[in-house]
């Protein structure tokens, strides 16, 4: 209260700057999540950020009334920062956009950490309160960083599944360390700096060791708990500068982010702990795998059978999956929904919500491809449509359309709620091979009576089956 | 160490305030998110988490010019969050991009 005060009667401008700031951040949130008004909201943030950061750079005056200096340094900083950034982002291709921000949200996460190295180094007896933010800030930090980083390495397959046996033990012990060690630092116990910097290391590790068992099909939820984790150590920020807006942009993203996570998780019908645990990718996949393998042969269409098939039904429905994403076949696909209708053929997309990497991220990719919105159907409404379908499309998807989640209660993806592609007549699946999804999970589904497989590369295939299409 | 608690809450006692308000404001702002939403909004929030980069404007503003560890970090704190601001907003853009294009047909 007194340093606001205080900060009040030596900065009206800057504070004043700040809140402006923290409203740009309300609003630009909630416009974020209205589908007309987003792309403003994200612009609207945009500015409030700017603003408050040259407010801070001009603006701000510690307790003895002294501006900031090193302007030369930071200046240097905010524009290779910049450039970096801006290349980055507009580089990557729209498939790698989940492990982009994974990648971002571990900068801010670093950036926290560092904030709290700094500090610690320069203040050697700070009181409690602050020792306790500091510690707290630098946990948190680092255990978003190294976590994040580790997502980026899976996402883009550099890093593969790890299940570290008694690694849940490992994770509790190391976590009870860090608790441990924390309390030590903070109480004043001990003055051995070691200590704080053997804390470092240990949430470094635990990061690590947190995301490291976690399958890839639910990054997209790590990545969001990860997200709101950067958001809570910028708080602690701005505890320790007294500063509001990194409070309020910090605690906000820390609980919308944790918000947001549990509506991720509710889209796969799965508890946040269960996530958390790691039952999904590495560890059961093995048993069910194997027995599922003995399901004979699945069998084979033709592109010029596929083509007769699609050109003399009435409706079609297509599924993207990954497979999609990773071919760029969106804009091929778009193609061929429209020689379909030009047919005659009513053409919808079936769009399971964690289809791909993230959510959202087949309507972003189909976005691209100027694939009308109305064509996209949300999992309810496709399902509801399925019974209608003469020839349902599967294109790279694979675990989103998996039966297993229907009716084996061993597999690990059971209870998630699926794509009743078998309502369907026919049902064509395009893969690359037989190879299982990233759940890494056999699908039934490929040897049922009412499934064909067109194997080949998703772009290759449609581009062929356009071309097809257009002499039948 | 109670005491200095104590002491602690009393004085942070508007910034503890804001903590709490804004942690129901982050709730109610984002309870209604379509599925669509789901990824540039996380991508958003990612770029928002960014105002971290003032805490570290402000250590490298203070940092005495000749203690070259603080410099370092402190520099190296600004490049990373202005990374995260930058790329956060840039990405969420871009995202979003692809939304206003297929208002327009």
């Amino acid at each position: 209260m007194e340093q606001f005060q205080e900060l009040l009667s030596t900065n009206p401008f800057l504070l004043l700057c700040y809140l402006i700031g923290s409203v740009t951040f309300i609003m630009g949130l909630k416009m974020l999540s209205h589908p007309e008004t987003a792309r403003k909201g994200n612009m609207i943030a945009a500015v409030g950020m700017t603003l408050s950061i040259f407010a801070t750079i001009f603006l701000y005056k510690n307790h003895n009334g002294e501006g900031l200096h090193n302007y030369v340094w930071i200046f240097a900083a905010l524009v290779i920062g910049t450039v970096m950034g801006t290349m980055a982002a507009k580089r990557v291709q729209m498939t790698a956009m989940p492990e982009m921000v994974s990648l971002f949200n571990g900068m801010g996460g670093a950036c926290a950490m560092l904030i709290s190295l700094i500090e610690y180094n320069g203040d050697l007896q700070p009181a409690a309160g602050k020792l306790l933010i500091i510690v707290l800030g630098m946990i948190i930090g680092t255990v978003s960083f190294a976590g994040s980083i580790i997502a980026w390495g899976k996402l883009n397959g550099r890093i593969k599944d790890r299940v570290v046996p008694g690694g849940q033990v490992i994770n509790f012990v190391i976590f009870g360390a860090i608790l441990a060690l924390s309390a030590m630092v903070v109480g004043g116990f001990t003055n051995n700096h070691t200590l704080f910097y053997a804390i470092l290391g240990f949430a470094a590790l635990y990061g690590v060791l947190f995301v490291m068992p976690i399958g890839g099909a639910d990054m997209p939820v790590v990545i969001s708990l990860l997200n709101s984790f950067t958001g809570v150590a910028a708080a602690f920020g701005g505890f320790l500068y007294n500063n509001p807006v990194m409070l309020t942009g910090g605690i906000l993203v820390g609980s919308a982010g944790t918000i947001l996570t549990i509506l991720m998780c509710k889209a796969m019908n799965r508890s946040l702990m269960n996530v958390l645990i790691g039952s999904f990718g590495g560890a059961k996949a093995g048993g069910p795998a194997g027995a599922a393998k003995e399901q004979g042969n699945a069998k084979e269409i033709s592109l010029n059978d596929t083509a007769v098939l699609m050109a003399y039904a009435e409706r079609v429905m297509i599924i993207p999956g990954y497979g999609l994403a990773v071919a760029q076949a969106q804009h091929t696909c778009h193609e061929l929904e429209k020689v379909l209708t030009e047919k005659g053929v009513e053409v919808t997309y079936g769009i399971h919500p964690v289809a791909g990497r993230m959510p959202g991220h087949m309507n972003v990719l189909l976005a691209e491809a100027d694939v009308p919105y109305e064509k996209l159907l949300e999992m309810e409404d496709a399902n509801d449509q399925m019974g209608g379908v003469n020839v349902v499309m599967i294109l790279g998807a694979n675990d989103v359309v998996n039966p297993a989640a229907k009716d084996d209660p061993s597999s690990p993806i059971y209870g998630m709620p699926i794509l009743e592609v078998e309502k369907a007549d026919h049902v064509i699946v395009n893969k690359r091979s037989m190879k299982p999804g990233y759940a890494g999970i056999e699908n039934e589904l490929f040897f049922r009576p009412k499934t064909s497989m067109l194997f080949g590369d998703a772009k290759k295939v449609l581009q062929d089956l356009v071309s097809e299409l257009k002499n039948v | 160490m109670i005491d200095q608690m104590l002491v602690f809450f009393n004085s942070n006692y508007h910034l503890i305030t804001i903590v709490i308000l804004s942690i129901f404001l982050g709730i109610e702002v984002i309870s209604r998110v379509p599925a669509v939403l789901h990824t540039p909004l996380m991508s958003g929030a990612n770029a928002i988490h960014g105002v971290v980069i003032i805490g570290a404007i402000i250590v490298m503003g203070e940092a005495h010019e000749g203690d070259i560890l603080s410099l370092v970090l402190g520099f190296l704190a600004v490049i990373l969050g202005t990374l995260n601001v930058v790329g956060g907003f840039v990405v969420t853009d871009r995202m979003l991009e692809m939304f206003g294009k297929k208002k327009k047909k």
